[in-house]
């Protein structure tokens, strides 16, 4: 029963703050309720018994994604109303597109039956909560069933992080650097002479 | 806690640890050391290549999420030939463009990695990783002239179309999983054949989803809009890449997929499939003719002639895949031999890329000329070079298959392709002299130059090579 009063809650929440994402005419409200959509997504996963991907949802999601998100939107001066300039002369063509979309979603949704064979092929079902944390099920099988998967998606980051350093960074020319290294190694020797000087004579 | 089998998959490996050690070294080294970690990428690209020959039989590995046969194997030698290629032809450009970085051969070598991957790929999850590799580093290049607003331009809007079209593909996989409960490919070809009766909505619609995904990286039509810009923008050797590995890959991709797993569902997606490959025929044919710029011309006529190649797959029968199969290894000969003939197109002032400045090449530099017009005849099928027979096994393969109508329609469409090809010959041949070009094509370019011309030309003494070979990789999509 209260599950599914929050279920309900969640739900309605997720899907009103979703909907003002995307009307919502300041931006920065934009985000924050992009902030709100991530919680409730991780309210209801929470509701499903899946505690980890709910936390990761806030941790990766809000802490990280949605900060970044607000620096962007309030770092670069962007004409969010010019863009939206062109919302009524695409509406056509694009509700046209977003209907025939509904239309192939119900069809899809009312057509909904599961396979005969799905308790067959069904291969890593989530262990019930007495036995593990799901955290330490998800662990079980990420380094081991899909360490291909796993290490792929590793490989995909280092070519991002590569990607963005080629394209970003720049390399000033006639900078003066501290060469820490260099300081260090001199020596008194190398660098102060010691004159004797006369006495009236000059240097 | 077993370790998996990992000689299935030990050129991915190596390609993926000589691509670190080499980073590695990279970044110690300095800018200074680009030419070294360049040959050193085209090395570790040839040895996994080598590492490839080892494996014979199908093989199975990572909890079946990896696959190694016959298929893939061909497939990653094509693969193999264009990275490395695209990485030689790339040296002396970029030196004298002066945008050298040892960045660019590592991120060749991580997005052939990727495509190695997706030939591989044996579960959706596996496919959409090595996608994602191979596409991300291919972003990257298409901009690496960072200082140029179009090639600027080309990265970004590669980008952004690149990622809507995996968002697509994702959410086909999501539909596909959510029916069939499982995203590995034999698990889908059991619950397919097992099924009774009518296939349920939910995986056609995931299966549509899924094939736009693709039809994107292919660039068939209608989903090519980024085709010439990005290969317009994209540096020369870039975009001899763009036109070559990552199309062969994401075709491996393609047919795998529904050969495979989705084999039963052939009348569900044959429609599908004729469609975009008429479009893209006559779209590329069309199109072209209006094209100056030789690379945007090569755009439209690289989707032409993706648009052939799946007709060998709207055929669904072993020879239309064989048909395929010839065809890529052709059109990587031919893409790469005239890339090469582009990269010659260079004056004291900087690069040209107007077809009016071949005008007079005959005389001016008779040996490229002739070399061009060969793989030009030969990329609007003439016979006896090369590209004929590439579409002689699609068309026959169609025709068996009783796509009589598709195969016209593809004859008529490379007639009308024939027209700006020919163009080209005539400029080069016919028109008044324009300013000649550098004499300073390098040795290695040269090399494959000669290399890609003799094989257009001399195909058809051993076409067998070639043909025999692919025969016996269509051959293991079909068993049991």
């Amino acid at each position: 029963m209260i599950a599914a009063i929050a279920f309900y809650c969640f739900s309605a929440v997720a899907v009103g703050s979703a909907i003002m994402v995307i009307s919502a005419r300041n931006p920065v409200h934009s985000v924050l309720f992009l902030i709100l959509t991530f919680f409730n997504a991780a309210g209801l996963f929470i509701l499903i018994g899946a505690e980890f991907i709910a936390m990761i949802l806030i941790v990766v999601y809000v802490g990280a994604v949605a900060v970044l998100f607000l620096f962007v939107v309030m770092m670069l001066d962007i004409g969010f109303a010019q863009m939206r300039e062109g919302f009524l002369q695409y509406l056509p063509v694009g509700g046209l597109i977003g209907i025939i979309l509904a239309v192939e979603l119900i069809l899809v949704g009312g057509s909904w039956s599961l396979s005969s064979k799905i308790q067959q092929i069904r291969s890593s079902p989530t262990p019930s909560l007495e036995k593990m944390t799901n955290t330490h099920a998800i662990g079980n099988v990420l380094y081991t069933e899909y360490i291909y998967l796993f290490q792929g998606a590793g490989l995909t980051l280092l070519v991002a992080m590569v990607g963005a350093i080629v394209l970003t960074l720049r390399t000033r020319r006639g900078v003066k650097k501290q060469k820490i290294a260099k300081q260090i190694a001199r020596r008194p020797e190398d660098s102060v002479k010691l004159h004797n000087v006369q006495t009236g004579s000059g240097v | 806690m077993v370790i998996p089998n990992l000689t299935p998959a030990i050129a991915e490996i190596f390609l993926a640890c000589s691509g670190m050690l080499l980073l590695v070294y990279g970044v110690f080294r300095g800018d200074s050391s680009v030419r070294s970690v360049s040959w050193l990428s085209v090395l570790s690209i040839v040895i996994a290549g080598v590492f490839l020959s080892f494996g014979d039989g199908r093989n199975l590995t990572f909890n079946g999420q990896f696959i190694a046969d016959d298929y893939a194997r061909f497939m990653k030698w094509l693969v193999v030939l264009g990275s490395s290629l695209a990485v030689v032809m790339s040296i002396s450009y970029n030196k004298t463009e002066k945008i050298e970085k040892f960045e660019y051969p590592i991120l060749i070598l991580f997005s052939t990695l990727g495509m190695f991957m997706m030939v591989s790929a044996n579960d959706l999850i596996s496919l959409y990783i090595g996608l994602e590799l191979q596409s991300l580093a291919l972003y990257v290049v298409a901009a690496f002239r960072r200082d140029s607003l179009r090639s600027s331009e080309a990265g970004l809007k590669y980008f952004v179309l690149g990622a809507l079209s995996s968002g697509m593909l994702l959410y086909g996989a999501s539909m596909i999983y959510g029916f069939a409960g499982t995203t590995s490919f034999d698990g889908l070809a059991v619950t397919l054949r097992g099924g009774t009766g009518e296939p349920a909505v939910g995986l056609i619609v995931g299966l549509v989803f899924l094939i736009t995904g693709l039809a994107f990286k292919v660039s068939a039509v209608p989903f090519h809009m980024w085709t010439p810009d990005v290969y317009e923008g994209a540096p020369t050797p870039v975009t001899a890449f763009f036109a070559v590995a990552p199309k062969i890959a994401a075709m491996a991709l393609f047919v795998r997929l529904l050969i495979g797993p989705f084999g039963v569902l052939l009348s569900e997606w044959q429609q599908v499939i004729i469609l975009i490959s008429v479009a893209s025929m006559v779209f590329g044919a069309v199109a072209a003719l209006w094209q100056t710029n030789i690379k945007r011309l090569l755009a439209y006529s690289s989707i032409g002639h993706v648009g052939y190649a799946l007709v060998g797959l709207a055929a669904g029968s072993e020879a239309g895949v064989r048909g395929v199969l010839i065809y890529m290894a052709i059109y990587l000969a031919m893409n790469v031999g005239t890339f090469c003939c582009v990269l010659a197109m260079r004056r004291s002032s900087g690069m040209v890329e107007n077809i009016f400045d071949l005008a007079g090449l005959s005389r001016n530099q008779p040996v490229l000329a002739f070399a061009f017009a060969a793989l030009m005849f030969s990329m609007a099928g003439i016979p006896p070079l090369a590209g004929f027979f590439g579409k002689f096994y699609i068309f026959i393969a169609a025709v068996d298959a009783g796509l009589v109508v598709l195969a016209i329609l593809g004859v008529l469409s490379s007639v009308v392709s024939a027209f700006y090809y020919l163009r080209i010959i005539k400029i080069m041949f016919f028109d008044e002299s324009a300013e000649r070009f550098d004499r300073a094509i390098t040795g290695e370019i040269r090399l494959i130059l000669t290399v890609a011309t003799c094989f257009v030309l001399f195909f058809f003494l051993r076409p067998g090579l070639i043909v025999e070979n692919a025969e016996s990789a269509a051959r293991v999509l079909f068993v049991g």
